[in-house]
């Protein structure tokens, strides 16, 4: 460091002994906080808070009920997003990964769950049901796990052949599988569902996993995210449903995926990974906000953007001080 | 009695933060902008964020839907919340431009840029918490992102019960303390002089 450079330094560090003014800091936080409150109750009067009512699975199921009910059969078919998932929910797939880091396949499984069972046999098993679905149950648990896999993978492969237009699937060998999804889907019907996901394994419980993953795995969510202008793609994570702002903070994290190869699924290896490698820039350029003041070249640009010069013009003007040249 | 952990807490901070610095009845001259206002004034959003969120926990967080003092409530948490983060945006930006960091004050700098990372993170459970359809859609979104990190494996976004308590008790209890630290060293270091003061200007006018 140059003496000049030392100099500043030392001048910069040292206590101001320089002209200064009466200051108040209990006046000025006590009038601040007021303002701020006044503000903020002003908004809420004015403008309220957004609050739309969650989705159900009765929702769902009477205004869609054939893409719950091939929901439903892909559960059990093990071809859901949630069954092929990955970690921390199954063993199904790698997960993502950033090179040589496949973090995701590393933290292992810690949230097992089953969509076959935890899906559909076990809410399916609470309900008092007709003799058609007690029937269909009973052949299932009584079955081999490649008997079910079989008549599963049969009729959902079916499903997907005529798109989901379920009246157009043809006869098959598809064993209990097409009562049981549609015991589900009238059990989703009745509003027992909701319940049923939420209380397996005990009175109390506050988590809401298995119900989000099942909602993820069909359309009703996907298209009411489309609606209400929340998709990813269309900078989403910053919205908010209704007039409302929503978290503008999330501004840069919400950038990357609206341009290539983070916004193609088929752009291997960044765009088939955006989620792993956006995690890893944001991080990256968080540490960098924290570090800023030793980033050559960023730490200058205040010294060279002339900015200050607003800031601390009365300063500057007053004691004739012109701008260094750097 | 010098040797005490004590003492030597009790000394170190009467020589770094003593009473005159903590509650301070004067500050250099030159401090005269706007941008000068928006530190306090993302405390005082902060006090508001605090309060009001005090009161929604009490009654739980499915209170709001249901009755219109919970709703009003929660609209001041919400509020609150946003002006935080437009008063800290602009209070992050003019340090930038300030250069505030000089004159060993890279401390200050790095905790009010924590507070800043801590402060999107302890938002982003309160959006988790909302038991609305918002929550629903923003934790099945958000998952995604956390697992790749293998986060996920322990913080779980469509937990409700977890998320809601790490967003009433270690996220707030964390940016307070970050926030208690970089006010404190604020009080500590002072105000940064401005860029292109000598030490000449030590006894000028303003």
């Amino acid at each position: 460091m140059s003496i000049a450079k030392q100099a500043k330094h030392e001048f910069d560090a040292a206590p101001w002994a320089g002209k200064t003014k009466r200051y108040d800091i209990v006046k000025e936080g006590s009038i601040a906080v007021a303002i701020v409150a006044v503000l903020v109750i002003f908004l809420s009067l004015l403008m309220g808070s957004p609050d739309d009512a969650p989705l159900t699975f009765k929702g769902w199921a009477v205004t869609n009920a054939d893409n719950f009910y091939a929901t439903a059969v892909q559960e059990l078919a093990g071809t859901s997003g949630t069954a092929t998932y990955g970690g921390p929910y199954n063993k199904a797939s790698d997960g993502l990964n950033v090179g040589p880091f496949w973090l995701q396949k590393w933290a292992g499984v810690t949230h097992p769950i089953d969509t076959v069972n935890e899906f559909v046999i076990a809410p399916l098993s609470t309900q008092v049901m007709s003799t058609d679905i007690a029937s269909a149950l009973a052949t299932w648990k009584a079955a081999s796990d490649s008997q079910k896999q079989e008549w599963a993978t049969a009729y959902d492969d079916a499903i997907t052949k005529v798109e989901g237009k379920l009246s157009a699937v043809p006869a098959g060998a598809y064993g209990p599988v097409p009562a049981l999804a549609q015991g589900l889907t009238d059990m989703a019907k009745g509003g027992a569902l909701d319940a049923a996901l939420l209380s397996q394994g005990g009175f109390f419980q506050t988590d809401n996993t298995k119900q989000i993953l099942f909602f993820g795995d069909g359309a009703y969510l996907d298209d009411a995210g489309t609606t209400a202008n929340l998709q990813g793609g269309t900078w989403g994570m910053m919205n908010e449903t209704g007039r409302y702002p929503g978290q503008a903070w999330l501004w840069l994290y919400s950038f990357w995926y609206q341009i290539p190869p983070f916004n193609n699924e088929e752009s291997k290896p960044i765009g088939a990974n955006a989620d792993a490698y956006i995690m890893y820039i944001m991080g990256a350029l968080s540490l960098g906000l924290i570090l800023i003041p030793i980033i050559p070249g960023v730490k200058s640009l205040p010294m060279r953007i002339p900015i200050h010069r607003g800031i601390w013009h009365q300063y500057y003007q007053a004691n004739g001080i012109k701008r260094r040249k750097l | 009695m010098s040797e005490m952990w004590t003492a030597k807490l009790r000394n170190k901070w009467q020589k770094n933060l003593p009473i005159e610095k903590l509650l301070p009845d004067d500050q250099p001259a030159f401090v005269v902008s706007w941008i000068y206002v928006f530190g306090v004034l993302t405390l005082s959003a902060l006090a508001v964020i605090i309060a009001s969120g005090i009161v929604l926990a009490f009654e739980g967080p499915a209170w709001y839907h249901i009755s219109d003092v919970g709703k009003f409530m929660n609209s001041m948490h919400f509020w609150s919340v946003q002006l935080f983060f437009v008063f800290m945006v602009i209070h992050l930006w003019g340090k930038y431009w300030m250069a505030a960091w000089r004159g060993n004050r890279f401390r200050t700098w790095a905790t009010g840029a924590i507070a800043f990372v801590a402060s999107i993170a302890t938002a982003f459970t309160g959006y988790l918490v909302q038991t609305n359809f918002d929550s629903q859609w923003i934790s099945f979104e958000a998952k995604d992102g956390f697992n790749s990190m293998g986060i996920g494996a322990f913080f779980n976004v469509t937990n409700l019960g977890q998320m809601l308590l790490l967003h009433v008790a270690f996220l707030p209890l964390l940016l307070g303390v970050i926030t208690v630290i970089h006010v404190l060293m604020v009080r500590r270091r002072g105000v940064v002089p401005p860029i292109d003061a000598e030490p000449v200007m030590n006894e000028a006018r303003l």
